[in-house]
């Protein structure tokens, strides 16, 4: 038995708005993987819950017409690894979320919920990041659409509002099409775990294979929210495919990141996993995109 | 004042509904109002998959998953496996044979997800079983027996043995 | 004949269709609530705890602090009671207290109608506190200046013992000799039983009545007793099915207080029911233990001296104390016996959560420090780890002096040569040979030394009851407890054969009451098969004698022509069937002239103990610049004498192989330096190893029928766990070279341990 103060349902996001506004307090509630637990270990006792967990209209993937895909903010993650259109054209995000928790974490757990905790271990806001993606924020004044870099403020704090609610997340087509993502959780076990350092990155090579037309890369746990590593992108676009490339490439992120010490892990293992990570995910992007190394 | 809901689903089979309080979770619900002891507590926040039911064909941890919401839903649990004639259903034999079981505790929701795994029709290799199985932590059975059960399950089911 | 044959589990189709009643599946829901307020502070005094506000809350029906309590010292320990006051366990424990010890002890509980309001009423308790230093490190522990735990202890030291055999400092005299000189580290580890310790207490014309979740009833019952100050009989424990327990249930845990508030709410029933948190932190851990081993040998290998001092972490209250690091520190001069040893051992109170009985009791500990100086001595030497450890092990023929055990089998090189080909151990030692890639490779092996039961520690005695039902069935009982291991399956199986019935003619009385089930102190030191076999074969034999003692006046045969076999009444000489039980016992029960209620109760005393030896070898790849460990393959090989029934002795080895996996590789609980909080009280933190950590677990057996045991057997259920973690040490070290000191093996160790040995 949980202690909430008080239970709001919302049956669609026009309500969800509408509850938000009645009730300036009350804490959003998606799937509740880890919201209950707060719950739970007293750190929100006692509050009121908006959930929005029965709204339908939020789930699903969509290709939109301008070719860039939509996907609502409370698709879980196991319907994301699972729907074609991801398959075919962000596989990465799908393989991203397919490594959160366990199989009843993957149906509990949805990509808004993911992202609107503002944690910086979030398996799907890595590969977010390195998509660009944009997120929807729907609100009583209509709609509005942010990159996903401004959404996250600091550890723990997004850009909602008091009448909003995260509705989807959009990757544009022009950041997908012709890129191969990977994504490496690095964890302390290979199932029920938190991400220790993730490392996802997209590759798109000139049409001869030989030379980085672009990469994006992004970390989590490198920093207190997820980031890019700016400094690493830009050196490496245009350079050969080579294997010095690769290895200055992961030494370059280390000019960006900024893992702290803790009980989890030291900022020098941090910092040795983000190269190492930058390494092995470049290359099996390269892999993937069909180049050699 | 407690805060209370109607809720109408389906638990292995059979219609029923309940007055629920809002701020119960589904293994509460399960537990207490209608006395499905197979609904295992071990955490309660989603790590060990003791509680772990059948929604709408999708395996969840009833502890982190509110009562309310199994509105409208259809849930299965362990106890609805065994035929009315007392017939155990495959997977159930198969724990008994490969030894399996051995506190018992966790075996409920290991059952409830391989029913998922052995109903999705597919073939998995083992590593994959492993992966989709990963939500239960067991510590009697070093797991062994538990994915051996579930291969020669499947295989029987897909007429491989 | 049933002994030794892989019969199913007779508890099994009730768990799988989850008609296996545990202990909170039997509370009645209109129980009260019980929560415990557990300190937030490491060492101190409570000044004043303020329950007003927590009072108003709706639901809150009574609030007991540490001032409120009877200051009545219990010891909380599932060792048998000692009748000698010197042997007692050590009573440290009160219901709530005062004195805080740890970070996490228990100083108020609060008595309420539904869990939502007692939660609300711990929050809202104030407490003051006055803090003092606290020391969480065992060697700190022993010094000086580190703060004082326990007044009637100094130095921290809860128990200090020492053995020596020969000379050792004359010993090393001698010229030409080689040093090892090396520190190990063992983590603090936990239970991880699924189901959470619950028990729910209520009083019956003038009676308690507690039911709990426990691998020791008997014991249970006198700890309560104890700490309420009532009378022992006064007093009645049940225990249904449990959840695993591995030693954490081997410990009284908050049964006394459980009881203690049924009686301050008038008898009312009142269930605490742990958390997850409760159970990292409030509960028991395994001891983590340093050691210290200096090892002299000869160019060619042979041990002439050897020295151990070993460290163990209590943490903050004695529980079962010395007897771990005394089982660890005995252990050492038997393995490889060296003609001079000097070893001592020191228990030692910290401000960490509570460290008692688990799997293994010392050993894991133990085989971690030996096990990995044996292959830096091979190392060191140049020379193989399977010869050194054969040029040096415990030779058939031993006796230890103290024990009176005797090695009366090559149970050592059996084992390992059964794993040795498993692994194809000389192949690979060739094929890993010069590697230099990020991807290393090797195999390792390590041997276990493992005793049977406590004596002569301690009392060994077990009893049981059968009684001839109508049917000529019968029931069985025993304090034995059922704990997910399968001992009443292995019990059936003994009493079937000893009575000479079928196996679906024993009935097990699994739930022990203590009111009606025969004294036994429950599942501890791998013993139940032990002992449990041989009061079920004592009893077995006193109820087929009476039987065929009724049988021979029904029939007019001579007793001694007859005998029981599969359910019949025989003439030895020609089998043919006389009765069958089932006649006899209708008969018996219904005879107007002749009624008898047949039955038959007796207590073995055990004197004796068993060796019980095994190995572990484990085939590894180590992902350098990953800092990570994955294991290829791995195999335990156990002589554990006849094995009762093969297909639950592999899957007992199994659960020992795993948590052995999760204390090499990952397991351990993390403490706050800064103020000594346990960091990881969850299963997301707490790294126990999950479906897609191990690889496929193999486990064989040798088996040399032990002559002290009455079917042949001796343990099984803790030694799997203890060769793992230096097995898999061993194969790093084999793969990298680097010879890691300290378990678990986490990236961590291994990121630190390869950047100092430049591979990184």
């Amino acid at each position: 038995m949980y202690d909430i103060k008080a239970l709001y349902e919302a049956s669609s996001v026009e309500d969800a708005i509408k509850l938000r506004l009645e009730h300036p307090d009350a804490q959003i509630l998606a799937g509740g993987s880890d919201v209950l637990v707060q719950i739970r270990e007293g750190k929100r006792a006692g509050k009121e819950l908006i959930s929005i967990y029965m709204i339908d209209e939020l789930r699903g993937v969509t290709l939109t017409d301008s070719g860039d895909i939509r996907i609502g903010s409370l698709t879980s993650f196991s319907h994301i690894t699972k729907n074609e259109i991801v398959k075919k054209y962000i596989n990465v995000l799908g393989e991203a979320v397919d490594m959160v928790g366990s199989p009843q974490i993957r149906n509990i757990g949805t990509i808004g919920g993911n992202t609107c905790n503002g944690v910086t271990s979030a398996d799907s806001a890595s590969t977010l990041f390195a998509l660009d993606a944009l997120v929807e924020l729907t609100g009583s004044s209509g709609k509005r659409i942010i990159p996903i870099s401004d959404f996250y403020i600091k550890a723990g704090t997004v850009d909602i509002k008091p009448d909003e609610i995260q509705t989807a997340i959009i990757i544009p087509q022009e950041k997908y099409d012709g890129y191969k993502g990977h994504y490496i959780k690095y964890a302390m076990r290979n199932a029920l775990d938190i991400t220790t350092t993730g490392c996802s990155v997209n590759v798109k090579l000139c049409d001869d294979k030989k030379v980085f037309e672009d990469v994006r890369i992004a970390y989590g746990v490198a920093g207190p929210i997820p980031m890019r590593a700016k400094t690493a992108e830009a050196f490496i676009k245009g350079k050969a495919v080579t294997e010095d490339t690769a290895l200055e490439f992961s030494k370059q992120v280390l000019n960006d990141i900024n893992p702290r010490d803790s009980w989890r892990a030291s900022k020098a293992f941090r910092q040795h996993l983000a190269t190492e990570l930058a390494y092995r995910a470049l290359k099996e992007c390269v892999k993937l995109c069909g180049g050699e190394m | 004042m407690a805060q209370y809901k109607l809720v109408r689903c389906t638990i292995n089979g059979k219609e029923v509904e309940q007055m629920v309080d809002v701020r119960a979770s589904l293994t509460d619900m399960l537990r207490n109002d209608y006395r499905m002891t197979s609904v295992k507590k071990g955490c309660e926040v989603g790590e060990c998959g003791a509680c772990n039911v059948l929604i709408d064909g999708e395996c969840f941890n009833s502890c982190i998953y509110l009562a309310v919401w199994a509105d409208g839903k259809h849930i299965r649990t362990l106890e609805g496996l065994m035929s009315k004639d007392g017939e155990l259903s495959d997977i159930q034999q198969a724990f008994i044979d490969e030894a399996a079981v051995q506190c018992g505790f966790c075996t409920p929701g290991v059952i409830m997800s391989a029913v998922e795994i052995l109903e999705s029709g597919r073939d998995y290799t083992d590593d994959e079983l492993r992966k989709l199985l990963s939500g239960h932590l067991c510590r009697c059975t070093g797991y062994e027996n538990i994915l051996r059960a579930v291969r020669k399950t499947l295989d029987k089911r897909l007429g491989k043995v | 004949m049933v002994v030794g044959k892989s019969v199913k589990r007779i508890d099994a189709f009730d768990k799988v269709t989850g008609r296996t009643k545990y202990t909170d599946d039997l509370c009645d829901k209109s129980a009260y609530i019980a929560k415990v307020l557990h300190s937030t502070i490491t060492h101190g005094k409570v000044l004043s705890v303020d329950t007003t506000e927590a009072e108003k809350i709706d639901g809150v029906v009574k609030i007991v602090t540490c001032f409120d309590v009877p200051k009545v010292y219990f010891p909380t320990a599932g060792h048998p009671w000692s009748t000698d006051v010197s042997h007692q366990d050590v009573a440290d424990r009160l219901l709530l207290t005062d004195t805080v010890r740890f970070y996490g002890d228990d100083i108020a509980a609060v008595v309420a109608e539904n869990e939502v309001a007692a939660q609300q009423a711990l929050r809202a308790i104030k407490v003051e506190y006055e803090e003092y230093p606290f020391v969480l490190d065992v060697q700190e522990a022993m010094s000086d200046t580190a703060p004082l735990l326990h007044e009637s202890f100094p130095n921290n030291i809860l128990g200090h013992s020492a053995q020596s055999v020969g000379n050792y400092e004359e010993a090393i005299k001698e010229e030409g000799l080689i040093k090892f000189d090396n520190w190990y580290d063992t983590p603090t580890v936990q239970h991880c039983h699924i189901e959470n310790h619950v028990c729910y207490a209520s009083m019956e014309n003038g009676r308690l009545t507690v039911v709990t979740s426990t691998q020791i009833p008997h014991i249970v019952r006198r700890v309560v007793g104890q700490a309420l100050s009532l009378d022992w009989g006064k007093i009645r424990v049940v225990k249904p099915y449990i959840g695993g327990g591995f030693g954490n249930k081997q410990d009284v845990l908050y049964e006394p207080l459980c009881a203690y508030l049924s009686t301050v709410v008038g008898g009312r029933l009142v269930k605490i029911d742990s958390s997850r948190e409760e159970t990292f932190v409030c509960q028991r851990v395994r001891h983590a233990v340093r050691s210290h081993i200096i090892t002299y040998t000869k160019p060619d290998g042979t041990f002439v001296a050897r020295k151990l001092e070993l460290f163990s972490n209590q943490g903050a209250y004695a529980s079962h104390g010395h007897s771990i690091a005394a089982k660890g520190m005995g252990c050492f001069r038997q393995l490889y016996p060296c003609p001079n040893v000097e070893a001592e051992c020191y228990t030692v109170f910290t401000n960490r959560p509570v460290a008692g009985a688990m799997r293994g009791y010392g050993i894991p500990q133990a085989m971690f420090a030996v096990e990995s100086q044996i292959d830096d001595i091979a190392k060191g030497l140049n020379m193989s780890p399977l010869e050194i450890r054969q040029k040096n092990l415990m030779p058939v023929g031993y006796k230890d002096d103290f024990s009176k055990n005797v090695n009366y089998f090559d149970s050592f090189n059996q084992c390992i040569e059964k794993a040795k080909k498993y692994i194809d151990y000389d192949r690979k030692i060739e094929e890993y040979k010069n590697q230099s890639g990020n991807i290393r490779k090797g195999v390792g092996m390590a041997v276990f030394w493992y005793n049977t039961a406590v004596w002569p520690i301690s009392l060994e005695s077990s009893s049981s009851r059968m009684v001839l039902n109508q049917d000529g069935s019968i029931s069985l009982q025993l304090g034995e407890t059922e704990i997910g291991q399968g001992a009443d399956t292995a019990f059936a199986q003994m009493a079937a054969d000893s009575v000479g019935l079928t196996l679906d003619k024993v009935n097990v009385i699994s739930c022990q009451d203590t009111d009606v089930t025969p004294f036994g102190t429950g599942a501890y030191a791998s013993r139940q098969t032990y002992v449990g076999g041989l009061t079920i074969k004592q009893t077995g034999e006193m109820l087929k004698k009476r039987i065929l003692d009724y049988a021979s006046k029904l029939s007019e045969i001579d007793i001694n022509e007859l005998d029981i076999v599969d359910n019949n009444i025989v003439v030895t000489a020609d089998n043919k069937v006389v009765m069958t039980v089932g006649e006899l016992a209708t008969t018996a029960l219904y005879s107007m002239d002749d009624s008898r209620h047949i039955t038959a109760e007796s207590t073995y005393q055990i004197k004796s103990n068993a060796y019980s030896f095994g190995c572990c070898f484990a085939d590894v790849e180590v992902d350098i610049r990953a800092c990570k460990v994955k294991i290829l393959d791995i195999i335990n090989v156990h002589d554990c004498g006849k094995l009762i029934n093969p297909q639950l002795a592999e899957a007992q080895v199994h659960g020992g192989m795993s948590m052995g996996i999760g204390y090499a590789l990952s397991e351990q609980e993390l403490f706050d330096s800064r103020s000594g909080r346990t960091l990881n009280n969850n299963l997301l933190d707490y790294k126990l190893s999950t479906f897609m950590d191990h690889p496929h677990l193999e486990a064989q057996f040798v088996e040399n029928a032990e002559p002290t045991s009455a079917f042949g057997t001796k343990a099984l259920g803790e030694p799997p766990a203890c060769p793992v973690a230096p097995a898999i040490r061993n194969a790093v070290l084999h793969a990298t070279g680097v010879a890691i000191n300290t378990a678990p093996m986490t990236p961590h160790v291994l990121f630190e341990e390869f950047s100092k040995n430049g591979l990184i």
